[in-house]
């Protein structure tokens, strides 16, 4: 199919302005690491290294953690709810500010198209701030008992993928419980969370409450196995979810966990197919398929497979993979080398294995990681590429005659975070979301997202829900 | 004539595989039967008869569960005599306040009863979503729970630790307190006959230090609950090995039984399903 030819419209960088250097930030103020050394974080789009950020130590993780527990017991952790909120309004209200701002940082920092930090990410920050302001002064209504009480300090270590969105998941909710927080951004994507830091500033949050801490996994277990650390929250994979539960095991924390999966995008032949053809690219290639709750198994009912298939892959050809800053960019670049060897080894897998791969022909530019979007067909479910969360623009296709089938390929994972459903007939929607064994279920739509929505996983996709009221419980001691 | 005691696995009464079974004294040291001593086998049969038994008791109606709930009062009742005796000789009470006791146990299974068609209006959600979907929350059963029952009460204590998962849909593979084990063979002869579907619980009498290690590493249970573990080590290498497939996990804790339970152990065993579907024409 030929393709329309965009002249290149890049977002304007000039609106970010990126210091050389960053210090951890520490009761309201940046600091410079007192036991760690600074590392780099760059554009995975170019390679080109956009500020140094400090490593913290355990020492420094020591520091917060004080810091944290001082908020808590000296200033919000008595604060009335209704104070708090006002904290947490003015906080959505600067992010909605800079909105603009933040946008361009997170695809500098992260590789993901600007498309989808200005018109996802960042307005989902903003949404969840807001709503969980509102629940500051409400805690008594959120299921938990008449005098529902924070857990202290939270130490939450977040993802890459979603840098201030995961950001936003785990502080707005911790605050509004009444918690104080130190957060570990991913050591690749720590700029956005900076940022947040010195909107906390703006908003005259008291000193303390908010703490973030950069540095890679050894900062990230210097927090979670903190002795003074009462609520330990954590995204990202499930070998280290694994290792964050046996860490915490004999101890008085509370945890939740978010970790990796394997979802089912499920399409019958009744599915409206050109809705479906666009959920199932939204499903996989969103984020450069860097999304935990990704539709990384097609399951295609066999009546209607070459249609999908060759439907799927006409549109395959007209996505755009390159500049994340360009406006008309769909898939951004890897966010780093180690992600992007890890998706060529799983997709090499995928072609030894037998599997048969895909991609369209797409021009890569020269600089940075990128990966097409690529499809297997002839997967198994042996297969690794239909069991293991490949977390890249790799689409595992495989097919099913009967609902009852779809419904045991789709559970055949220890996964079991989300799934997709394509069906015009509603009883069958009902049917199977039921039979799903997964903690989100999207029906004619993937990947959607909002703070009212309580998500998270099932099985050894991790426990406890974030967003909603449910989310709110996970920080309320109970 | 006097009792044969032995396991409870899917539904019928075997004895443990081992062929070991081990001396059951009253609070005063008196014989009063042999119980069967559960294996790694036994934990094993148990949790395959659990997993069998998830699919149908999951897919039963809120009602229905609740009627088998209510069930299992009604029957208990009707044993009330045997409940009281035993555990009136397993834990040393008057019988005045044994049969407080089976009193307590049956008013908690009726308590969890009522829960079966609750608890989605309680614990779930309609989302308001910013966008034109319905998105509502549901909670749903994780599966097979593992529960290693407390040491002290024989029978409420078991009894509120067996119901909160039952009732929203699980199914239980449970280890009896070790040194009283004779109510909860008492309670498997209940489930037989007030319409429990043959392995929806499924009670192993022996020790929890030998058994709780399998149950906690089997990739096959979803959630553990380690009320019956009161060495602080022990419990924090079952919880490790529970962290393997993320078992949700239930650490033990100061328990008073004769109290109103809440919900959090009942919550601990579900999970929270979001479903999305855009509203158009």
């Amino acid at each position: 199919m030929s393709r329309f030819e965009y002249a290149p419209a890049p977002e304007s960088r000039a609106i970010v302005d990126i210091k050389s250097s960053y210090g951890l930030f520490i009761n309201g103020q940046f600091t410079d690491a007192t036991d760690g050394k600074p590392f780099k974080t760059i554009s995975p789009a170019s390679e080109e290294v956009l500020a140094e950020v400090s490593e913290a130590g355990p020492a420094d993780v020591d520091k917060a953690v004080r810091a944290a527990r001082k908020a808590f017991e000296k200033v919000w952790g008595p604060m009335a709810g209704r104070d708090r909120a006002k904290y947490l309004f003015r906080i959505a209200r600067l992010i909605q500010e800079r909105a603009r701002e933040l946008a361009v940082l997170e695809s500098l920092d992260n590789g993901k198209p600007i498309r989808e930090s200005r018109d996802v990410d960042i307005p989902l920050v903003a949404a969840h701030f807001f709503y969980y302001a509102g629940w500051a002064d409400k805690l008594e209504y959120a299921g938990v008992g008449d005098d529902p009480q924070p857990w202290g300090v939270a130490g939450q270590v977040i993802p890459w993928n979603f840098p201030m969105l995961m950001l936003a998941w785990k502080i707005a909710p911790a605050l509004a419980a009444g918690n104080t927080v130190v957060l570990k951004p991913a050591e690749t994507t720590p700029l956005t969370a900076l940022a947040f830091a010195e909107i906390c500033q703006q908003a005259d949050l008291p000193p303390g409450v908010v703490n973030i801490v950069t540095g890679a996994g050894r900062t990230g277990q210097a927090l979670v196995e903190h002795p003074d650390v009462n609520k330990v929250a954590f995204t990202g994979s499930t070998a280290v979810g694994r290792a964050i539960a046996k860490s915490v095991a004999g101890t008085d924390k509370a945890v939740t966990l978010e970790l990796g999966g394997k979802a089912a995008n499920i399409v019958f032949e009744d599915a409206p197919i050109d809705q479906t053809i666009e959920g199932i690219v939204n499903g996989i290639f969103f984020n450069q398929g860097h999304v935990c709750c990704a539709g990384s198994r097609l399951l295609v009912q066999e009546s209607v497979y070459d249609e999908v298939l060759a439907r799927l892959k006409r549109r395959m050809g007209t996505l755009r993979v390159g500049d994340p800053l360009d406006k008309n960019t769909d898939i951004g670049a890897i966010n780093s080398a180690a992600q992007l060897a890890k998706i060529r080894e799983l997709s090499q897998v995928g072609e030894d294995e037998g599997a048969e791969r895909w991609s369209p022909e797409c021009e890569l530019p020269p600089q940075g990681y990128w990966f097409p979007p690529t499809v297997f067909t002839g997967v198994s479910q042996a297969h690794r590429i239909a069991r293991e969360e490949i977390f890249g623009p790799v689409l595992s296709v495989l097919t099913f005659r009967t609902p009852q089938e779809a419904v045991e390929k789709a559970n055949n994972t220890p996964f079991g975070l989300s799934a997709g459903i394509w069906t015009d007939k509603g009883s069958r929607i009902l049917w199977m979301a039921n039979q799903l064994r997964a903690g989100v279920v999207w029906a004619n739509t993937f990947n959607r997202f909002d703070p009212t929505s309580p998500f998270g996983g099932y099985k050894e996709s991790g426990y406890g829900r974030e967003g909603g009221r449910h989310g709110l419980e996970a920080y309320l001691a109970h | 004539m006097r009792k044969t005691y032995k396991l409870y696995i899917g539904g019928a009464f075997p004895r443990s595989e081992s062929g070991r079974s081990y001396v059951v004294n009253d609070a005063k040291g008196k014989f009063l039967a042999n119980a069967s001593q559960a294996s790694r086998k036994d934990a094993r049969d148990a949790v395959v008869a659990a997993r069998k038994a998830f699919g149908g008791w999951h897919a039963r109606t809120a009602y229905n569960r609740g009627q088998v709930l209510y069930r299992i009062a009604e029957v208990m009742e009707g044993r009330h005599q045997q409940f009281s005796l035993e555990v009136s000789q397993s834990e040393g009470l008057s019988i005045a306040k044994a049969r407080a006791v089976v009193d307590a146990s049956i008013d908690r299974w009726v308590w969890y009863a009522g829960w079966a068609d609750k608890l989605a209006q309680v614990v779930g959600s309609s989302n308001p979503v910013a966008g034109p979907y319905f998105d509502f929350s549901l909670p749903e059963a994780t599966g097979v729970v593992a529960v290693l029952a407390p040491q002290d009460s024989s029978l409420l204590g078991l009894t509120s630790v067996i119901a909160p998962a039952i009732v929203s849909g699980n199914t239980v593979v449970a280890v009896s307190s070790y040194e009283r084990p004779l109510p909860a063979v008492t309670l498997g002869e209940v489930m037989a006959t007030s319409d429990v579907p043959g392995g929806v619980v499924n009670l192993l009498t022996g020790s929890a230090s030998e058994i709780g290690p399998w149950l906690a590493s089997h990739q096959d249970v979803n959630a553990i609950d380690l009320c019956g573990i009161s060495s602080e080590d022990e419990a924090r290498d079952l919880e490790i090995a529970s962290a393997d497939n993320l078992k949700r996990v239930r650490r033990p804790a100061e328990e008073d039984w004769t109290e109103d339970q809440g919900l959090s152990r009942l919550l601990n065993y579900l999970e929270l399903k979001t479903v999305w579907h855009p509203i158009g024409v």
